[in-house]
This record gives C-alpha cells, structure tokens and sequence, in this order.
C-alpha cells in the first residue's frame, strides 16, 4: 500500500508525511500535488498575521477550539523564522495551542519558513491542498510575526485577521500602507493594558478615511486571548466575513486571483531550477564573477550575456 | 539537498524545571535541526499526537521527576500504536544505570543523564537519523 493509498484511507500519519514530501521538494512532489488537487473541496482558510508576540498563536487556540466544538474539521498550520544562518528552526507555536484536546482531531503543524521572507514558508500554500484533500473544512494559518510588508498571507488565505496590541502604534502607524491594508478583522489583542482604546480609535479613523470603498466594512475588535475575552465574537466576525465573500462573489474572485499566482509560481519554480542546472552550473558565475573582478566585463553584461546563451540553449 | 532533521521536544509528566530541554533546544535550532517544543506538564497522548501530525524523526523527552520507568513506555506504546514505531525516543534525566538497562530494552534509542555535552546529543541524533531510511513508495 502505497502512502497516498494510506492518506486516502484516512490515515493521519500518512497525511503527514506527505506534508513532508510536499515541504522538502521530494522527487514526484508535483504529481502528489495535482493528485491531491483534483480532490479538493475548497478548504475555508482563515489567516491570521500581526507583529510578534501579539497572541497570534494564543487565539488560533481559542479558535481552532471553537470551530472544533461547532462540528468543523479543522487543521493549523504555524509558521516560524528559520534561521537565515543555520536552517534551523525553534517551533513554538503549538506550546500555546494545549487547549485543543487531542480527540478533537485538530489537525496543528509547524512549519519553518525556510529562507521566504513573506511570513509564511514557500511550501505552505501547497500543504493546504494536501489539508484540503484529506478533509477538513476549515483551516487556520499563522504567519511568522510580521512587520510591515511580509504579505504572503493574503494569496494563502480567504479572510485575514490581522492582531495588534495596544502598543502597535499611534494614528500615523494606522495610515501606513502594507500591513494595516490587508485586514478584513482588526483584533487588538491583550486590550487589558494601556492604551487599547486610543488603538481602537485609530484604527477606525485610520479605515473611515479609506477612499476605496468596499462592500465589506472591516471591523475591529479588542480581544484578550489569555481571559477569552471576546474571542467569540473575533470568529462570529470571521465567519460575517466568510458569508460576505460566499454571497458577494468576491470568494472566487480572490482565488481567481490567486490561482493566477499560484500558475506563475509554478512555472517561476521550473524556470528558475531551469537556469541553475543550466546557467550556473560547472563554474559558469565564478568563471563571470573572477573576469569583473579583473575589470574585462562588468556585472550588467556578463548577466545579459549568460542569460542570452540559457536562451538559445532552451 | 537532504530533508531538514525535524526534533518535537517534550516533558511529560509534572516536573517543571525546563532549563535542561531549552538548551538542547537551543543546540538543536543552532544545528540546523527544526525544533518544535510543546512545553511543560505534557501527557503521553500530546506528546505521540504532536509527534504524528508534526512528522518528526526523533521525540525528545526530559524528565526530571523519577516517572521515567512509566512515561517512556507510555510514550513508545502510543507511537508503535498510531504507526509512528520508526520515530526515535530519546531523552535525558536522572535516570538509575539499572533502568537505562531496562528502558534500552523496552526501545528508547538513546538516554542521557547529566554531564552529556551538547554536542555529543547533536552527533548522536545526526548519525542516528540518517541509519533510518524510509523506501515508502509514495504514490
């Protein structure tokens, strides 16, 4: 018995080691991948994404618990910063998600995010596909914490809830384009400190002064994922939002979209392994590094000249 | 380029002196290794459920309360159960040489007691995780 036969009995071992044949790039992923794709169902993916320690990992465990106790199969996936030195990776999201009682059948897994930069690891969108395959319904993604600009999020997911505390940032930080853009929930959570109410404020103000209008008005919630202080009404809002996409068209707007990119990304993958087994085999870029670096070419040309002969070879 | 060397570290049971384990972890990450840590007061269950859907080549325990003789059992009898028997448990505490005897029998791949070096935990897992070969057909 093969492992896709075991992951198509429903084995939860076997589903996750595909996981790690999808994550590691093992030979024959592509064709486990559109294997699994044409079995999907159009998993519900919330995102969830905000700075470090805003309690993003906190909430997915109230969460993920909620929507297990309404009926909903449910899988995480946390991501966290692989070191850019090592590879390696501390994990440590699942530490906060022990409310989940294991016969739930939440389904969590951690990934490192391996050298992206995004906020989310380059195989992650991949991995859904296998989550949705196997059969859950709804799934919850968690990016590294963010700055500003790691938005990979919004081509994983449906609805993204973007969590904030009180010392996030004042009514200039609100305005800023990049991550305050693409929250369809404000959550700021651990709203008990100082300082919460004036972040509320700006970022209502900060969204009243949007000029492009949407249909969907993005709410904003104080949240304290620690005393599960309005965490029900943080997934009604999610789910407001899920039933706003199903009925206003914008859900297969959005993944129209997205599975654009995703078409790009594939052929982006083939090209570029096309051009370092090519181009920058058997010395190809030392041999152009070490003649610049005698002054007989300089970087501009030498990239011209490499790429028209990867050309003419293909 | 090899598959990354993926470690879930745990304590199980009710001893919370987690000094010990954070600094394997931290050995670990510094190896290249991904670390995922679960935490304090874990039981067996969490421990081999993780383990599972985390899809790690070793589990690493480290008790500190004497319950080893219990918990290490526990733990490999839940991963022989839910197909995981060809993931390594190891683990470190203070651990008598007659049951480091009786634990090696019952399956626990590696043990440690104080003095072990980082290093030689990070050497051992390395050689120890590529003798374990998988020839799973996948599709």
């Amino acid at each position: 018995m093969s492992l896709y036969d075991k992951f198509l009995d429903g084995s939860v071992i076997a589903l996750s080691r595909i996981i790690s044949h999808i994550e590691n790039l093992r030979p024959g992923y592509q064709e486990l991948l559109s294997r699994l794709y044409r079995r999907t169902n159009g998993i519900y993916r919330i995102g969830l994404t905000g700075p470090p320690g805003a309690g993003k990992s906190s909430l997915v465990n109230l969460l993920a618990g909620q929507l297990a106790d309404d009926g909903r199969r449910v899988a995480v996936i946390c991501v966290d910063p692989s070191s850019p030195f090592t590879g390696g990776a501390f994990l440590g999201d699942r530490i906060r998600m022990q409310d989940i009682p294991v016969d739930k059948g939440v389904f969590i897994r951690s990934m490192g995010s391996r050298g992206s930069t995004g906020g989310l690891a380059a195989a992650t969108s991949n991995v859904t596909v296998a989550l949705d395959a196997f059969g859950f319904d709804t799934l919850i993604i968690e990016t590294v914490g963010v700055g500003q600009m790691e938005l990979d999020i919004i081509d994983a997911c449906d609805t993204v809830v973007v969590t904030l505390v009180p010392e996030s940032g004042d009514a200039i930080q609100a305005l800023k384009a990049g991550l305050m853009e693409i929250a369809d929930v404000f959550a700021v959570n651990k709203s008990d400190r100082a300082g919460a109410e004036q972040m509320l404020y700006d970022l209502k103000s900060a969204l009243e002064m949007r000029t492009e209008k949407s249909k969907w008005e993005v709410p904003v919630i104080a949240t304290q994922a620690l005393h599960k202080k309005n965490t029900e009404e943080l997934l009604r809002l999610i789910l407001e939002h899920k039933s706003f996409l199903e009925t206003s068209g914008q859900l297969s707007h959005i993944r129209g979209l997205q599975l654009q990119k995703k078409v790009e990304t594939v052929i982006t993958r083939l090209v570029f392994r096309d051009i370092s087994s090519n181009i920058l085999s058997d010395g190809v870029l030392e041999k152009a590094v070490d003649k610049i670096m005698k002054g007989e070419e300089d970087p501009y040309s030498a990239g011209m000249r490499l790429y028209k002969r990867f050309k003419l070879g293909s | 380029m090899a598959d990354k060397i993926r470690v879930l570290l745990a304590k199980p049971g009710l001893d919370g002196h987690d000094r010990g384990i954070k600094v394997i972890a931290a050995a670990f990450r510094d190896a290249g290794f991904e670390v995922i840590y679960t935490g304090l007061r874990q039981t067996p269950e969490q421990i081999v459920t993780a383990a599972i859907q985390e899809d790690v080549d070793a589990v690493g325990v480290s008790i500190l309360s004497g319950a080893h003789m219990i918990l290490f059992p526990a733990i490999l009898e839940l991963l022989k159960k839910e197909g995981g028997e060809d993931i390594l448990l190891f683990g470190g505490g203070i651990i008598s040489k007659e049951d480091m005897v009786d634990l090696k029998k019952a399956g626990v791949a590696k043990l440690y007691t104080p003095g072990a070096t980082t290093t030689e935990i990070v050497d051992w897992l390395k050689s120890a995780v590529k003798d374990k070969k998988s020839d799973e057909k996948i599709l």
